[in-house]
């Protein structure tokens, strides 16, 4: 039977691909900094046609317990699927550099922390696929979002590299970059409605590039060609925008 | 945040402050902060029942809680919809013991509709219990055992007691996700009520109806009937082999609103006589999946698009058993004759049936669409007369412009409904522009009804 690990499984997305998983008959390990969550999510699944749902408790921030956490999975997942993220705002990181740092953390040194764990196991069995959310703040550094913009920048290399060395283990990654999402990170945000993805259309675009084999898949699609119009202009012109 | 939004009827649009429910909390702080609350989940009723000035959007509260297998009794969050119940126990023999004619409403919505469909009976009759949130802040749970009166009056209740949060439905058991279903067409109303009388063991049924056929021809209709296929009834190899799981379509898309001039008179007569004259004569069983027996709209997304951007409202109207038969023909020569076409007119055939508030009771219902026009408020007053006239009433739930009188008049417990609502929501906190509209929240005087 196959499984998959979901890390942050109380995000908007990760709820809505763990649903079309469900229904796709995937025995599912909820991971979630916050347990009762991970739980719920668990029942309501199982409830939507997952043969098995189990609820597990993650902290991205705590890369001590990664290891632990990973040995204690009933079984070995044959998919992983990294969702979790952190967004503070970009003027309080700037004078606060907590804020900085836990979004640093979380986005780029968490995912790696668990990553590496995941990628010796699966390189070993030869066997296993890797989805990890990135972003298009992370494609080129804007005033607006930098700080963010860069951990998902990290991130998107570190996916890249790490493409590159599972590759000779059968072992698949993929990249998702999402522009605009309306979930509960974009809340307080006015997005316009036609670039904005939501987080069930988020979970299919997802699914169906990971069918595909796709390397990166931007959510939702025009943001591939947006984000090449934004890195094409040239830095000199870049650097006087207020993007 | 400030959204334009409006229902399925595309009218009215209004500018509301939208709030995302996600935990019963944001409820709590919406109320407290909002002069006047009202939930929304997927937003299909026709009219303004779902609109105020702050409205809590519960679509996304949505879990799942718990699911008997012996008893098939389903227990989920307001947001869950009909088709999440259907998506996800289906395949294991449970379907909805009643479902109206789309599967794109939420539980919470059910029930404060309390919505029927080609069974006979309604949605709440199968609800065990009710969890809410009331104006105070309070949650409490109410079900036919416990706080009977606070169940009785959400149970069609629009939404007007509070938030419903969660709930719990009792499923019934399928061998099968097909339906057996028989065709009949009928040449005249007296034919189509002939067969609503002799309906013999069908659990399913609802006629089609020609509203714009006039003469002898009035009242052509073509006969729906069903009844859930057992394993044995299945003939396609296909359906066989996995009798619980069908072929699912993808979807059609009415991607744009249509020009106001597409629905007109001429090209809604022109409908009409086509899907009478493509149903054959006589009687015809077929096999079909649920989705085509219960949700042939639900194929086509923004369906409600192709009135145009004037919108549309459709009108549900009710005759008791005893004047039926006087009154229907009496109302359907008035539609005809109006000019103001409508298609997709539906008649059903209600039985037995009993509740506080709810629309359905036994008796005749019919339901039609139009497209609002300058001139249909004035007609719709004019069958509102008619259809007191003869004991009726109308569904709220499709509603966008009946007066209190009509309100007052047709439901017998109307007074006693504002009465409760003002009793544990003394503010007024849940309010809709419906239930403002029906003067539901004023104080009796002498003035009024």
């Amino acid at each position: 039977m196959k499984t998959a690990l979901l890390l942050g499984a109380g995000s908007d997305v990760a709820k809505a691909t763990a649903r079309l998983l469900a229904l796709d008959a995937w025995q599912l390990f909820l991971a979630d900094r916050d347990k009762s969550i991970a739980d719920t999510l668990a029942r309501d699944l199982e409830i939507r046609g997952a043969p098995r749902a189990e609820g597990f408790l993650f902290d991205a921030l705590d890369t001590p317990s990664h290891r632990a956490f990973y040995q204690s999975l009933p079984t070995p997942p044959d998919l992983v699927i990294v969702f979790f993220g952190y967004m503070a705002d970009q003027a309080a990181a700037e004078q606060d550099f907590n804020l900085a740092r836990k979004m640093i953390d979380i986005n780029y040194t968490g995912a790696v922390s668990i990553l590496e764990i995941v990628a010796a196991d699966f390189s070993a069995r030869r066997h296993g696929d890797i989805i990890a959310f990135s972003s298009c703040a992370g494609d080129r550094g804007r005033q607006s979002n930098y700080i963010y913009g860069s951990a998902k920048a990290a991130l998107s290399a570190y996916l890249s590299g790490l493409r590159n060395r599972l590759a000779r283990s059968n072992v698949h990654v993929m990249t998702v970059k999402p522009g605009f999402m309306r979930t509960a990170m974009t809340a307080h945000l006015q997005l316009p409605p036609a670039l904005t993805a939501s987080p069930e259309q988020a979970a299919k675009d997802t699914i169906k590039a990971f069918q595909r084999r796709k390397n990166v898949v931007y959510i939702r699609w025009m943001w591939r060609w947006i984000m090449l119009i934004v890195r094409s202009i040239p830095e000199s012109i870049f650097k006087r925008l207020s993007m | 945040m400030k959204t334009k939004i409006s229902n399925w009827g595309l009218y009215p649009c209004v500018e509301a402050d939208v709030r995302r429910v996600m935990h019963p909390d944001d409820a709590r702080a919406a109320i407290s902060q909002a002069r006047h609350v009202i939930p929304r989940g997927l937003g299909r009723c026709y009219g303004d029942s779902a609109l105020s000035e702050t409205i809590l959007e519960t679509d996304r509260y949505n879990l799942f809680l718990d699911f008997d297998p012996k008893l098939g009794i389903v227990r989920c969050q307001a947001g869950v919809s009909l088709e999440d119940i259907l998506n996800a126990l289906v395949p294991r023999g449970w379907f909805l013991p009643v479902t109206p004619g789309t599967k794109f409403v939420t539980i919470g919505g059910a029930i404060a509709a309390d919505v029927h469909g080609k069974s006979s009976g309604s949605f709440c009759d199968y609800v065990t219990s009710i969890t809410l949130l009331k104006a105070n802040g309070d949650i409490v749970t109410c079900s036919p055992t416990e706080n009977r009166e606070l169940f009785d009056t959400t149970r069609g209740g629009m939404g007007l007691t509070g938030l419903i949060i969660e709930a719990s439905l009792r499923l019934i058991p399928v061998e099968t996700a097909y339906i057996r279903e028989e065709t009949v067409r009928c040449r005249d109303l007296d034919e189509v009520m002939g067969l609503f009388d002799n309906m013999g063991k069908w659990t399913y049924s609802v006629a089609w109806i020609d509203c714009v056929a006039r003469g002898k021809n009035m009242g052509r209709s073509v006969m729906m009937r069903g009844e859930h296929a057992r394993a044995g009834d299945l003939t396609h190899p296909r359906q066989r082999r996995a009798p619980l799981h069908p072929r699912s379509l993808p979807k059609l898309d009415v991607p744009i609103m249509a020009p106001n001039f597409a629905l007109n008179n001429w090209s809604v007569h022109a409908f009409n006589m086509a899907y009478y004259y493509k149903c054959p004569p006589g009687t015809h069983e077929h096999i079909v999946d649920y989705d085509a027996f219960f949700y042939p709209l639900d194929f086509v997304n923004n369906w409600n698009r192709i009135y145009g951007r004037r919108g549309f409202t459709q009108y549900q109207f009710l005759l008791p058993m005893e004047t039926s038969y006087e009154g229907l023909p009496v109302l359907l020569e008035r539609i005809s004759s109006c000019g103001l076409g409508s298609f997709l007119a539906v008649l059903k055939k209600f039985g037995p049936h009993q509740s506080f508030i709810s629309f359905p009771s036994p008796g005749y219902f019919l339901a039609l669409d139009f497209p609002i026009t300058s001139n249909l408020f004035a007609l719709l007053d004019d069958f509102d007369k008619l259809v007191l006239k003869y004991g009726g009433r109308l569904y709220l739930a499709k509603d966008v412009r009946m007066k209190p009188d009509m309100f007052f008049q047709g439901y017998p417990n109307a007074r006693a409904f504002c009465e409760r609502i003002r009793q544990w929501d003394p503010e007024a906190k849940f309010q809709s522009l419906q239930s403002r509209r029906l003067l539901i929240h004023q104080p009796p005087t002498k003035d009024l009804p």
